[in-house]
């Protein structure tokens, strides 16, 4: 198939890249970007690992077709995992992740930071039943998801800590 | 060491985060499918669509004709056959004369990318010859004729036949006996990472020719499968170097050599450039390597006061159309029948039977989980029988260790009884139990593991695990060790360790992991062996690289070594305060110019101050490389002539250096109009020795009771005439976090006296007790006794409407759930009736289908 050039902002930054019409986005951003933090488990978005963030939305990056998310003037801007990490630090959700054990083998970690990540600018304190529900659509294998839950909270509780010391 | 108290440690024991948790959080560390080198080629495998057929052409014409495809594979291009056990050498990289089971591997196309590959799969031509096939292990072993593998007649890959004690004369004392068969369907580890393999050839830079091959792998065993990939590829271990990356989870998965792990190599060698396989989640399926389905007659007898007098199993396990590990897994289902209780007579009966299925292999909890799922049930009832409660007809079993069990198993630490203390208290189950109102019930069970094997699958007296540990100048501290992390957090485990024995920061060790050409050999992360062994290994090597740093600071500080303390970074003469040196920041002393310590200026600061009493660590080890060298040091590990078991046919299987021991309750709910089990908690107890990282043994712990749920309540392999119906996450129902509930883990510290610091397993032993914990609990709510898991809503529901007399609804193709007979087929025929081929007038299963109408 013939290669087009499209335009994807990935992380704040714009990349052109040469695709085929049909390539996805998981595919793009992995192949074409070297971004390949986001992952594929199981190619029918049914697992959430390929979880990325188009304007703020967690959406599933194994479904959708790249060229269908070009950059336009203050839309699709797509964030990956990559994008988390803020000013060269660890953001506090990926720290809790790792010391409260949300993270075993680590493939659905990226998704499931993208998910947490959402969760959390749209409603800052959730509640229990509220992180339960959010988590659905991305599936792990290793930890049953119970220290992740803990980790959620430790990440909400280290975000209100630094809010209060910025006051 | 069993004598040190938990605050008498620096390292060990605290919660400490994975120590390549950043890379996994950040997107940054790289698995198997994240890799990609100059020049690379995409291969795709084409799977027969049959069961059971012989390959009579394959014609690839048409594919190579297609721009952009570079060759394609075929079995004749490396017949060499291998297997993960040296008994079980039968499977080669792609078919050779006839597949075995729909997803068997037929050919492979190497193309230049993943889209063309694909287009030409569809143009390779093959034709097959249909044979009869066997989907049912009972019909199975019954064959013939067109035996799955001609070396194995009747289908029966192994079977063995085991008598400890004297069962008939227990039998005859016990007061009741119960009798039952138990079926446990067929479940797979579906790790989120789907396998992946890159294999890349280079040139011999003295002939030019094709010289090292270089494999990066999604594998538990990178050894192993540098073995094997020499063995089908003839060319010796040593110019084959096998890489681990980061691995997205394994649970058994990963533990021996998928196909595609070959098939990558002999890929790359004919295409003459680096080629990656990456599954699809379907084909993660059908190379499954799961638990199997297993058939498990069961006879236990108790007496009044609630003592197990004996125990007869017969078990047939549905094992798929290789061999696998299937010779050890069949021998663990009679093996672990001990060492969990004190049961004085045991007679075992066990078959691993091969059908036209994906290849059956290890998976967590290898071999124990569906017998101790038939055992805990038939105990529970048993206790029913005689009036005594769930908890204290297990209390009344218990082993008095140190012991050997009828079956020839060491145990040394034995924390079951405190588990079940802990468990029965946290839960309450006491003032709980029978108290909880119409539909909720509380169950108990327990379970346990090895800690690795004592005698390893390839019949050498080779160490288990060996680490090299190497300090330089610089302060750092790398660790080589050939254990392979795959999520557990072996890495972590091995820094750990080491960072107690040398007294130093957690911050200067460096992992250097799983690298057959950098790291020295251990057998692999399978059998919950890593802790206990690679740790141990560990442990030695930097017990003598410490040696040589005490020796040298002993001099320094003019006092003997054994007054040498080394801890936190420092190094301080027993009795004097361990506080850091002044000088530790001083740039005279540590100072670097351009990277390079000033050792002169160290020296020289060491003269003027004479004879010290604490030092840096950096001091201690430079003084150490003064006085004789370069500091390395080595441990190995092979576990002791006196675990290494009975000296019965098979008695090499189940007999390990440790046990560890777990107990459960749990608290569910029925609903009675639907059949929905609902969980509502587990209280989950383990006894792992001692706690290296307690946030790490939480999570194992959690994670192998949530596993063991998925197969109590949903998980499930739905076949129709040996197609898989359900290949994909969603459809396989692994549990998404709405439905997993809160799992309280309690960890209980035996602390055995050979594994490091007192440490044994913690991944596995909590698998097995969470199913009959949950089935145990329906009882307990709705009085219906499951014996085939999963208790799905249909199972659950039949038998609830059964007991109540209500009229039958045919909802599980007449297999009754509380006395199921047989293996349960979903319904007719996709291809054989329907589009594809007659099913052969020979196939045994042809006979059951005018008796059993199609249901779905």
């Amino acid at each position: 198939m013939k290669k087009e050039l499209i335009e994807l902002k990935v992380n704040g930054r714009r990349h052109e890249v040469a695709i085929e019409p049909s390539k996805l986005l998981l595919d793009t951003l992995r192949e074409d970007l070297g971004l390949t933090g986001s992952k594929r488990g199981c190619d029918d978005s049914s697992c959430g690992a390929c979880t990325i963030q188009v304007d703020g939305v967690p959406m599933l990056s194994c479904t959708m077709v790249a060229a269908s998310y070009q950059c336009d003037n203050g839309g699709n801007e797509i964030t990956t995992v990559e994008g988390v990490a803020e000013h060269g630090a660890l953001a506090a959700i990926q720290k809790a992740y790792g010391d409260w054990g949300g993270s075993q083998c680590g493939y659905c970690t990226p998704g499931f930071m993208m998910t947490v990540r959402a969760l959390l600018e749209r409603n800052p304190e959730p509640s229990d039943e509220e992180i339960r529900h959010s988590l659905s659509g991305n599936l792990c294998r290793c930890t049953g998801y119970t220290q992740m839950y803990q980790a959620i909270k430790a990440a909400i509780q280290a975000e209100q800590k630094g809010m209060a010391a910025g006051k | 060491m069993t004598s040190l108290k938990k605050n008498d440690f620096s390292v060990i024991g605290k919660p400490i985060a994975m120590i390549d948790s950043a890379g996994k959080v950040t997107g940054q560390g790289k698995y198997a499918d994240d890799l990609s080198v100059p020049g690379m080629l995409i291969g795709k495998i084409l799977h027969s669509h049959l069961p059971h057929a012989l390959i009579k052409k394959i014609d690839a014409s048409r594919a190579l004709a297609l721009d952009g495809v570079v060759t394609v594979v075929i079995g004749t291009d490396a017949p060499n056959t291998y297997g993960i056990l040296p008994v079980g050498h039968d499977e080669t990289a792609l078919a050779v004369e006839k597949v075995r089971y729909v997803g068997d591997n037929v050919a492979c196309v190497v193309a230049e990318s993943e889209s063309i590959a694909e287009a030409a799969l569809e143009l390779i031509d093959v034709e097959y010859e249909p044979l009869p096939a066997w989907f049912d292990p009972e019909d199975s072993m019954e064959a013939q004729a067109n035996f799955i593998h001609e070396q194995r007649p009747n289908n029966i890959e192994k079977d063995y036949h085991h008598v400890f004690g004297d069962p008939d004369a227990g039998f005859a004392q016990a007061d009741v006996v119960l009798e039952g068969r138990y079926i446990a369907n067929e479940v797979t580890h579906a790790a989120m990472e789907p396998h992946c393999t890159l294999a890349a050839f280079e040139f011999d830079s003295h002939t030019g020719r094709e010289g090292r091959l270089t494999v990066q792998s999604s594998t538990q065993v990178p050894y192993y499968l540098q073995h094997k990939l020499s063995i089908v590829l003839e060319m010796p271990m040593s110019q084959i170097r096998v890489i681990k990356p980061l691995v997205g989870g394994g649970f058994g998965g990963k533990s021996e050599i998928i196909p595609l792990e070959i098939i990558a190599a002999v890929a790359a060698r004919k295409a003459k450039a680096p080629v990656k396989i990456t599954y699809t989640r379907e084909e993660v399926f059908l190379a499954h390597r799961g638990r199997p389905r297993t058939i498990i007659d069961l006879k236990t007898g108790v007496k009044k006061d609630g003592s197990i007098t004996a125990v007869a199993a017969k078990v047939i396990q549905d094992g798929g159309a290789y061999c696998s590990y299937g010779v050890v897994t069949i021998l663990y289902s009679g093996a672990l029948l001990g060492a969990l209780y004190d049961i004085p007579n045991i007679k075992y009966d066990g078959f691993r039977v091969l059908t036209n299925k994906p290849a059956c292999g290890a998976m967590r909890g290898h071999g124990t989980v569906n017998v101790r799922f038939a055992f805990e049930s038939q105990l529970d009832e048993l206790a029913g029988k005689i009036n005594m409660d769930p908890v204290s007809i297990r209390r009344k079993n218990l082993l008095k260790p140190p012991c050997i069990t009828v079956n020839g198993l060491r145990v040394q630490s034995y924390g079951l009884p405190e588990c079940i203390d802990v468990v029965a208290r946290e839960s309450k189950w006491a003032e709980r139990r029978t108290k909880l109102g119409k539909g909720r019930g509380l169950g108990m069970a327990c379970s346990h593991y090895v800690s690795g094997a004592a005698s390893s699958i390839i019949r050498s007296d080779m160490p288990h695990s060996t680490v090299n540990i190497k300090i330089d100048r610089d302060g750092g501290v790398i660790i080589y060790t050939g254990a392979s992390d795959i999520g557990q957090g072996s890495d972590t485990m091995v820094a750990q360790i080491a960072a107690e024995v040398l007294g130093c920061k957690m911050n200067r060790i460096k992992v250097v992991a799983a690298d057959t050409d950098l790291t020295p050999v251990d057998i692999g992360s399978y059998s919950s062996r890593v802790t206990f062994m690679n740790g141990n290994a560990t442990l030695r090597a930097a017990e003598d690289i410490k040696k040589r740093i005490v020796a040298a600071a002993a001099l320094k500080m003019a006092c003997a070594p054994e007054d040498v303390i080394m801890r936190d970074d420092l190094v301080y003469k027993k009795g004097v305060a361990p506080v850091a040196p002044k000088q530790e920041n001083a740039p005279t002393v540590s100072g670097h110019v351009e990277g390079q310590i000033l050792r002169g200026s160290v020296q020289q600061k060491r003269k003027d101050e004479g004879p010290k009493e604490r030092m840096s660590f950096e001091e201690a080890v430079t003084a150490a490389m003064d006085n004789t060298g370069a500091l390395g040091g080595t441990g190995s590990y092979a576990p002791p002539v006196e675990a290494k078991g009975g000296k019965h046919k098979g008695g090499g299987v189940g007999p390990s250096p440790a046990y560890s021991y777990s107990a459960q309750v749990a608290d569910v709910t029925v609903d009675e109009e639907t059949g929905e089990v609902t969980v509502n908690k587990i209280w989950a107890a383990h006894d792992c020795g001692r706690a290296l990282n307690p946030v790490s043994v939480e999570g194992q712990v959690i994670g192998s009771v949530w596993m063991g749920l998925g197969q109590a309540l949903q998980e499930e392999f739905v076949w129709k005439d040996g197609l898989l119906m359900n290949p994909s996450m969603l459809e396989y129902k692994s549990p998404s976090s709405t439905e997993s509930p809160e799992i309280e883990s309690f960890i209980v510290e035996s602390i055995d006296p050979e594994g490091p610091f007192g440490a044994k397993e913690a991944s596995e032993g909590s698998l097995a007790a969470a199913i009959p914990a949950i089935s145990n609990a329906i009882y307990d709510a709705v009085g219906v006794r499951l014996r085939e898991c999963p208790f799905s809503p249909e199972r659950v529901l039949s038998a609830i409407r059964a007991k109540n007399g209500q009229k039958k609804i045919e909802m599980t193709n007449r297999v009754d759930p509380t006395a199921p007979h047989k293996m349960r087929e979903h319904g007719g025929s996709t291809w054989y009736k329907g589009k594809g081929p007659q099913r052969h007038a020979d196939d045994p299963s042809r006979k059951t289908t005018t008796e059993v109408p199609a249901a779905d």
